[in-house]
């Protein structure tokens, strides 16, 4: 049997794989809170229950309604986005004017009613999330077992996170939505209806996080809680990367999966904190973030 | 005989006026706390008081100087920790003594998250400290001498100064309510000293602080210092009160606990921070008893969104809004 610095090579990728995987949905979900700071400086503490509002769509639209998990791939995130405009609308406008800061408090205070809400009704264990049909197996790689499911887990991830970065550094909407972020009213000015970008930019953002949602309800066990641990992870990457950053998100979402894989090799007691020391060495020696840029 | 009031100006007349409410106020609260555990439930008093204290310290930073921690659980567990460890592997220690170094240990704390956090502003600065608790957070699930999941329990409240047995509720609280004025008056005088006076500029217009010369960094660590101190203050003396010490402490959700309460009550006035604590720790137990139990959060919740929609000044905050608009 290969071994690398004395771990097995099939352990050693496998874990590897895992990691990128995880780094897969980290990449996600600080995609979309990078293009929400971006517009609207809101840090979404509701984005980890929005993440896990997706999953849970997932799983009772499958349960009730019979929703297979194709459909629930585009309909959930269309659903959570459409809640998230509503939010929007009714709530986060009406503090726009202040202080970032009290974003972050009322997107904490509604990721609290979500969470609490499900709890309730559902209780803290997991339910799951059977793997589609087309997706069950796998291949046999030769120096590991690859299951198709994980890799179709990376490579919708890969795509949703190009055409993201696509839409906003190379279209005519992303411009608009960066110049928004420079100077609003200059925008408005030039009869960019930016309220409406706004509310879609939030409402995408979210969607994005739903969308995470349902990829990750067949790996993971669906439960109230998911998303709001794993919320705090993708905060540390987002300073890592630099807050408003898209590529820094993607880059950085992934390259964190894979470092707290390595990690549960070769020194597991770290695996859960190895995110927020990189973090660390990071803010000591650049305070931006790796993407970001010195304000 | 003149009277000294007429050779007082009408301006330090007034200045001496207001002192002397204040000290009428103080007085009258102090007198109120020490006749409380007659009229209450002490246990339930002395958790008013030790939440009071982690809020008045969390609310030196957001109300004075302007900055969110996310990360306050942190200090509150480690003061918990630390001491509930000493006092329970060390019969001999006294309870002030565990709870000296458990403040201690918090106050190292908070110079490592200070130096690091205070090099991002605003909604970083909130992050950073998140992360940075998160990190105790795992560490005290999986070290050693913290009981993991399970916690410290059963640790001693013992003999204070050697003398007073702590095992009696009233003699726990009046120790208690001495360590909340000493907390609480070291919080009034730095927020009213010239120190505090510099934070608040910080807060107002940073920029203008350090073309006015200002070493704001130094300023600010050492508010997260006092901050971190009062907060471990809080838990080591929450942990003797409860005889434990728990995870639930350090988790995140206690991080954001605080900011509630300090919201509710009122960002920036002394008095908010402890009439908030009062408030959630009163709703937690009342809810615990109803059949509402299970929706706490949800009800928690919605206060952090309507406070943060409708009225921002907190209760305190909006209070004096109204006296001065009505009495001026």
């Amino acid at each position: 049997m290969t071994m690398i610095f004395g771990v097995p090579l099939a352990v050693f990728m496998g874990q590897l794989l895992l990691g990128l995987i995880n780094g897969a949905f980290y990449a996600l979900l600080s995609l979309g809170l990078a293009v929400i700071f971006g517009l609207l400086k809101i840090v979404n503490f509701a984005h980890g229950a929005q993440y896990m509002l997706g999953a849970f769509a997932a799983l009772l639209g499958f349960r009730y309604l019979g929703i297979n998990y194709w459909l629930a791939l585009v309909l959930v995130p269309l659903v959570i986005g459409a809640l998230g405009v509503v939010l929007e609308r009714l709530l986060l406008r009406r503090i726009a004017h202040l202080d970032h800061l009290y974003g972050l408090l009322l997107t904490f205070g509604l990721a609290l009613i979500f969470e609490g809400t499900l709890v309730n009704f559902f209780g803290v264990s997991g339910a799951s999330y059977p793997i589609p049909s087309a997706l069950q197996g796998g291949f046999q790689l030769g120096f590991m077992f690859l299951p198709t499911y994980r890799a179709w887990v990376l490579v919708a991830a890969l795509l949703v996170c190009l055409f993201t970065w696509f839409m906003i550094e190379r279209t005519r909407l992303g411009a608009y939505l960066r110049a928004g972020t420079e100077n609003s009213a200059l925008m408005q000015a030039f009869g960019v209806n930016v309220p409406l970008l706004v509310t879609l930019t939030y409402g995408f953002g979210v969607a994005l996080a739903a969308f995470a949602g349902v990829l990750a309800a067949p790996l993971y066990p669906v439960s109230p809680t998911m998303g709001s641990s794993l919320l705090i992870v993708v905060f540390a990457v987002v300073v890592i990367g630099g807050m408003g950053s898209i590529l820094g998100a993607i880059v950085t979402g992934l390259a964190m999966g894979l470092i707290e894989g390595l990690t549960k090799v070769y020194y597991p007691e770290a695996a859960n904190t190895v995110i927020f020391l990189v973090m660390i060495l990071v803010l000591m020696l650049r305070p931006a973030g790796l993407f970001g840029k010195e304000t | 005989m003149i009277n000294s009031a007429q050779i007082l100006s009408p301006a330090m007349q007034r200045r001496r006026n207001a002192r002397l409410r204040r000290g009428l106020l103080y007085a009258a609260l102090i007198v109120l706390g020490l006749v409380a555990p007659l009229l209450a439930y002490p246990v339930f008093l002395m958790k008013v008081l030790c939440f009071a204290l982690f809020a008045s310290a969390f609310n030196l930073l957001l109300g004075y100087a302007g900055l969110l921690s996310f990360g306050h659980a942190a200090f509150l567990a480690t003061g918990g920790y630390v001491t509930g460890y000493l006092l329970s592997s060390y019969p001999g220690l006294t309870p002030e003594l565990g709870i000296l170094v458990g403040t201690l240990a918090a106050v190292v704390l908070g110079g490592l998250f200070g130096a690091l956090a205070i090099r991002r502003q605003g909604i970083y600065f909130a992050m950073v400290t998140l992360a940075l608790a998160q990190m105790v957070f795992f560490f005290y699930i999986q070290a050693p001498f913290t009981g993991g999941e399970d916690g410290l329990h059963g640790v001693p409240r013992g003999q204070l100064f050697g003398m007073i047995n702590l095992r009696s509720n009233l003699a726990m609280y009046y120790f208690v309510f001495a360590i909340f004025l000493f907390g609480f008056a070291l919080i009034q005088r730095t927020v009213h000293s010239p120190f505090g006076q510099v934070l608040k500029a910080i807060r107002e217009n940073e920029p203008r602080a350090i073309s006015l010369g200002y070493n704001v960094d130094a300023y600010k660590l050492v508010a997260f210092v006092i901050s971190a101190g009062v907060a471990g203050l809080a838990g080591a003396t929450k942990t003797v009160v409860f005889q434990l010490a728990s995870l639930t402490d350090a988790h995140w959700h206690m991080s954001g606990e605080v900011i509630l309460m300090t919201l509710l009550g009122g960002v920036g006035t002394l008095f908010g921070p402890v009439v908030g604590a009062g408030l959630v720790v009163s709703l937690q137990h009342q809810l615990a008893q109803s059949p509402l139990g299970d929706w706490v959060n949800v009800i928690l919740g919605a206060i952090f969104v309507l406070c943060v929609l409708s009225f921002r000044s907190g209760i305190v905050g909006e209070a004096l809004k109204m006296i001065g608009k009505n009495f001026k």
